[in-house]
């Protein structure tokens, strides 16, 4: 009897392949963008972690000094000399050739077990390691990069981040350029009884409990959120098909439950066996969008990395490595998605009345019925919505905001569009055209599901597109403002850059220094630059709010300018005070845009950095000079200093780099927004295709009444574009909503910065064709079968019962 | 003579090979007559209503409608001759679900060209369907749905009508108002009616039958 049954009911799928395809591939398609974006999460995290866990920091408790500078060497030695076990560790940046590197100092005598995270006592490597030229240990990949580069002898180690180089403290201190300095101190877990305390030894640090994250996960994370929210919206899109076509499905089975009821198959065996399809469906799917997830991922994660690293100096590797935990998720996401997709179907299924007649219209009319609710839902959830926006606040709230916004306007699509077709049916003239306003309203139901996902990613491509190009609007006129000076020039060393200031003193107009310190200001990483009193920013820099003469209160010493992503994170504005590496205070006068620097900056006078940091390293400077010197005075530093191509930079050059970076970074927001379009249009297609089977009923008796199949296709078609357009016309405002979610609430909690708002409407009408052109194609594939449809097919029409 | 059939031959593809439903039909019908088609279940009597309507063509023979032969022209002008000559009642209720009775009523007539609101009304009161003018075709019962389908027709003057059991889902007495209806259509306005009927008794009430058996008429 089971067995009878499931083969009655696995026979329908059989005789409809295209719906059979039409499901998995909505369900993996779907499953696949979610596992896409897992995935790159995943390996994202994953390199977090082992960043935050090199040398032991998520074990180990360490000194470092409350500014976040770096310490003499003479701390460490006083520290062992009261007793406590601690171990040197200097970490700084450099560059090897075009090669950017993080480099890690250690002390391989004194390390403590748990920070040694390469074997460097093993064999005779000791000696080498200590003794000049040293060795670089780094991870394969990075070492790759290291090959055509001068560097020490490269050795690989595993398990080492990338972008990352392990050396003796000596070698670092050398390769740095920070002479018996260190960053911080690794303190052993077992310290002896009786040192002395740290207040008296070293008044000047402080102890730092091992931490598990590092500021890498927490300031990547609310980039991780957003990718996750786009996951999410590609993967609701898709489940929109899977919907569908579950719901086709039993509908069009119907009959066969029924008889499979009456012959005395129990409705709980019913369900299961249908449960049971579904799950099968779902792994097989949930497979290939899995595979599928990691062909989209190993795609995106190049530009994804590129983007962390531009914007966060967060490395990641640009390859993917196989997580089961990806698999298991994607699998039980693909099976979660079937059950959502097919609890209304099932529970329909669970009440179905013995004898009620099976008609295709039944589940046409339901719907209907639904769409009251759905109306009323819709405005709940648009009211939530301003709700949020009005009295919500942070990345959850906005994302929440999002959530509703989308989902209510999606479910407020079949009560517009039956709006406009009323009216467009009053408005008609003629048999034909009355009949193809009341009929395309009639055939809303069985589209609106289709037209729902389509509206979303619409949308989100109206939202996104907006976004993006406000952005890239905004920080082109931003880099201009930025980067006024001509030209840029880094020493290689002090020396070298008081003869580089003193050969162009005569050369150029002006030689404006670009110092800074790193240290920590309010609690967060930051850099704090020295500006000279020059026109080139009382004219150039992009001020959002300052203080009346700004400039000449930070000449004087007593304002400092910040960043917009430090204001907004610690909330501080003109007036504030804020306490300065090395203890000392300021007050804000001004606050600058300062799109795309994951941390703080602030900005002072260049004699106030000179005399709070005398050490500061004096090697970078701008160069004002006319822009058509410019190119000849480059030259002749180069020349005259033996720079290297990279240390003396045009503007140019910078804004061509810093515009790249830019692009890359809503590279895979965009990706998966036209791949959520794909899904979209392939959803469209499923549904006009499976409604086409249905439609030869309501086709058949406007043929017989003369008209012919060529212009019925027309109108088929015709049909499809305009539900397109106007589904089209109804995304437009919702994604303008979106855009300004996105800008106002979304960007502002994970960036920092809050950009205005600019609208493309040459980018709609662009969208539009697009959307015009996919719903064309999967309205014409059935318009295309109607017109060759035999007549002997249509009069079957007629001789069957419905 | 307004219908003339000449050695109408027609074959179905099927699994066993080709089945021959008609077999060199002859047939006549002047204006202003009315003819009934009899034959068993599956003897063909459909397919040649459908042949005459112009859905199908016929795999050999001639039709001439009202002086033209209608066999092999284009989709163009066969779907003209079905808007303007011809009208068809089918066997099973073919209307149109996404417009209302009234809607449903007026659609040929308007498609032909031909509307006339005063000659609806009277259609509409004497099929019995005033009172449900606004509903759809899915709210209404089999036979009203059946006298719908017949009242578009008519109410598009077509020269030829060609009904398939038009009454077979009405009771005797309604059955007979609406064949009543027909026959003074088609004596008003020196139109033709060809009707598929299994009933002798309404059979009897037509000028002439013919019995179709084997692919051939007796
Ligand atoms: N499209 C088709 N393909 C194959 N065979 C067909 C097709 N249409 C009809 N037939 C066959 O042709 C024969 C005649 O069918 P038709 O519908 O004309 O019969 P009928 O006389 O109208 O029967 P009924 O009184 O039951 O309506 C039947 O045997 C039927 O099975
Ligand atoms: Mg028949």
């Amino acid at each position: 009897m089971v067995w009878t049954g499931l083969t009655a009911l696995l026979s329908h799928w059989r005789r409809r392949p295209v719906q059979l395809a039409m499901l998995l591939l909505g369900l993996s398609l779907a499953t696949a963008l979610w596992s896409a974006v897992q995935a790159i999460n995943g390996e994202a995290r994953a390199s977090y972690d082992r960043a935050a866990a090199i040398l032991g920091q998520d074990r180990l408790a360490q000194l470092v000094r409350e500014d976040g500078a770096r310490m003499d060497q003479q701390e460490f030695v006083r520290l062992r000399r009261a007793g406590w076990l601690a171990s040197p560790v200097i970490e700084g940046e450099m560059r090897f050739g075009d090669v950017r590197l993080r480099v890690l100092g250690i002390d391989p005598l004194t390390l403590p077990p748990q920070a040694q995270q390469v074997d460097i006592a093993a064999g005779d490597q000791l000696l080498p390691f200590i003794t000049a030229p040293g060795v670089l240990y780094a991870a394969p990949e990075t070492a790759a990069r290291l090959t055509e580069q001068a560097t020490p002898p490269v050795r690989v180690a595993e398990g080492l981040p990338p972008g990352t180089v392990l050396t003796d403290i000596g070698q670092a201190q050398v390769l740095l350029g920070a002479k018996d300095k260190i960053s911080r101190l690794l303190l052993w877990p077992d310290q002896p009884i009786g040192r002395a305390p740290l207040k008296v030894t070293a008044p000047g640090l402080t102890l730092r409990e091992p931490s598990e994250t590092g500021d890498l996960a927490r300031l990547t994370d609310s980039f991780h959120l957003n990718l996750t929210a786009f996951g999410f919206l590609a993967f609701a899109v898709g489940l929109f098909i899977v919907h569908s076509a579950i719901g086709l499905a039993f509908e069009q089975r119907r009959q066969v439950f029924r008889t499979l009821r009456a012959l005395g198959l129990p409705a709980r065996v019913l369900v299961l066996l249908l449960i049971a399809e579904l799950l099968t469906f779902a792994l097989l799917a949930g497979l290939v969008g899995v595979a599928l997830g990691y062909v989209v991922a190993s795609a995106l994660l190049p530009d994804v990395a590129a983007t962390l690293r531009g914007l966060y100096g967060a490395d990641v590797p640009g390859t993917l490595s196989i997580r089961p935990a990806v698999w298991a998720a994607g699998l039980a996401i693909a099976v979660i998605g079937t059950l959502v997709a097919a609890a209304q179907s099932l529970w329909r299924l669970w009440h179905l009345p013995l004898l009620a007649a099976a008609q295709p219209r039944a589940w046409a009319r339901a719907s209907e019925r639904a769409l009251r609710a759905q109306g009323v839902a819709a405005m709940v959830l648009l009211l939530t919505a301003a709700g949020i926006a009005h009295f919500g606040s942070g990345l959850e709230a906005g994302f929440a905001l999002l959530a509703a916004l989308l989902l209510g306007a999606a479910l407020a699509l079949p009560l517009v569009l039956t709006g406009i077709l009323h009216l467009g049916g009053r408005l008609a003239r003629g048999p034909l055209a009355e009949w193809f306003w009341a009929d395309t309203r009639q055939q809303l139901p069985g589209l609106s599901l289709a037209l729902m996902a389509l509206l979303l990613a619409l949308a989100a491509n109206v939202g996104v597109s907006t976004m993006v190009s406000s952005f890239r609007l905004t920080f082109t006129g931003w880099l201009d403002q930025r980067l006024a000076s001509e030209l840029y020039v880094t020493a290689r060393t002090e020396a070298e850059a008081t003869a580089i200031r003193d050969w162009l003193a005569q050369r150029s107009e002006a030689v404006l220094p670009i110092w800074s310190i790193e240290g920590r200001v309010a609690g967060q990483p930051a850099a704090i630059y020295g500006v000279a009193d020059h026109v080139t920013y009382r004219d150039n820099w992009p001020i959002l709010s300052a203080v009346p003469e700004v400039w000449d209160r930070i000449a004087t010493g007593d304002g400092a300018l910040i960043n917009e992503q430090l204001a907004r994170r610690q909330e501080l504005g003109l007036g504030d005070q804020i306490t300065l590496p090395g203890g000392w205070r300021a007050s804000i006068v001004g606050v600058y845009a300062d799109y795309g620097n994951p941390i703080g900056q602030v900005i002072i006078g260049i004699d106030t950095l000179v005399q709070h940091y005398p050490d500061v390293s004096r090697l970078r400077y701008a160069i004002r000079i006319a822009p058509g010197k410019a190119e000849s005075l480059a030259a002749g530093l180069r020349a005259e200093f033996g720079l290297p191509a990279q240390n003396v930079i045009d503007q140019a050059g910078i804004k061509v780099f810093s515009l790249k970076v830019f692009e890359r970074t809503f590279n895979v927001t965009a990706a998966l927004n036209v791949l959520t379009l794909g899904v979209a249009g392939l959803a469209m297609f499923a549904s006009v295709m499976t409604l086409s089977g249905m439609r030869l009923p309501q086709l058949a008796p406007v043929w017989a009444m003369g008209l012919t199949r060529r212009h019925l296709a027309w109108l088929e078609l015709s049909r499809g574009l305009l539900l397109a357009a106007l589904t089209m016309l109804a995304a437009v405002p919702v994604g303008i909503a979106l855009a300004f979610v996105l800008l106002a609430v979304v960007n502002v909690e994970a960036f920092g910065w809050r950009l205005p708002m600019h609208l493309f409407p040459g980018d709609w009408a662009r969208l539009a064709a697009l959307a015009l052109l996919a719903a064309g194609l999967a309205a014409a594939v059935p318009a295309w079968r109607l017109a060759r449809l035999s007549p002997s097919d249509l009069l079957k029409v007629f001789a069957h019962e419905r | 003579m307004l219908l003339r059939l000449h050695q109408i031959d027609k074959f179905y593809p099927t699994g066993e090979g080709p089945l021959h439903v008609l077999n060199g039909i002859d047939l006549s019908l002047e204006a202003g007559k009315s003819l009934a088609l009899t034959g068993e279940s599956g003897s063909g009597k459909s397919t040649l209503l459908h042949l005459v309507a112009g859905l199908d063509s016929p795999d050999a023979g001639e039709i001439h409608l009202g002086g033209t032969n209608i066999v092999g022209l284009n989709d163009t002008a066969l779907a003209a001759l079905r808007r303007g000559t011809v009208g068809l009642v089918f066997q099973q209720f073919n209307l149109i679900p996404s417009l209302d009775v009234a809607a449903n009523l007026a659609f040929q007539a308007r498609l032909a060209g031909r509307p006339d609101p005063a000659w609806l009304k009277v259609l509409a009161k004497r099929l019995g369907l005033a009172q449900v003018l606004t509903r759809y075709p899915e709210q209404l019962s089999a036979g009203q749905q059946q006298r719908v389908a017949i009242g578009r027709t008519l109410a598009a003057r077509p020269r030829l009508v060609l009904a398939d059991e038009p009454t077979g889902n009405l009771d005797e007495a309604t059955g007979d108002a609406v064949l009543d209806l027909m026959l003074s259509l088609v004596a008003e306005t020196g139109a033709a009616l060809l009707m598929v009927t299994h009933s002798n008794r309404l059979a009897n009430r037509l000028n002439a039958r013919v019995h179709l058996h084997a692919g051939r008429l007796v």
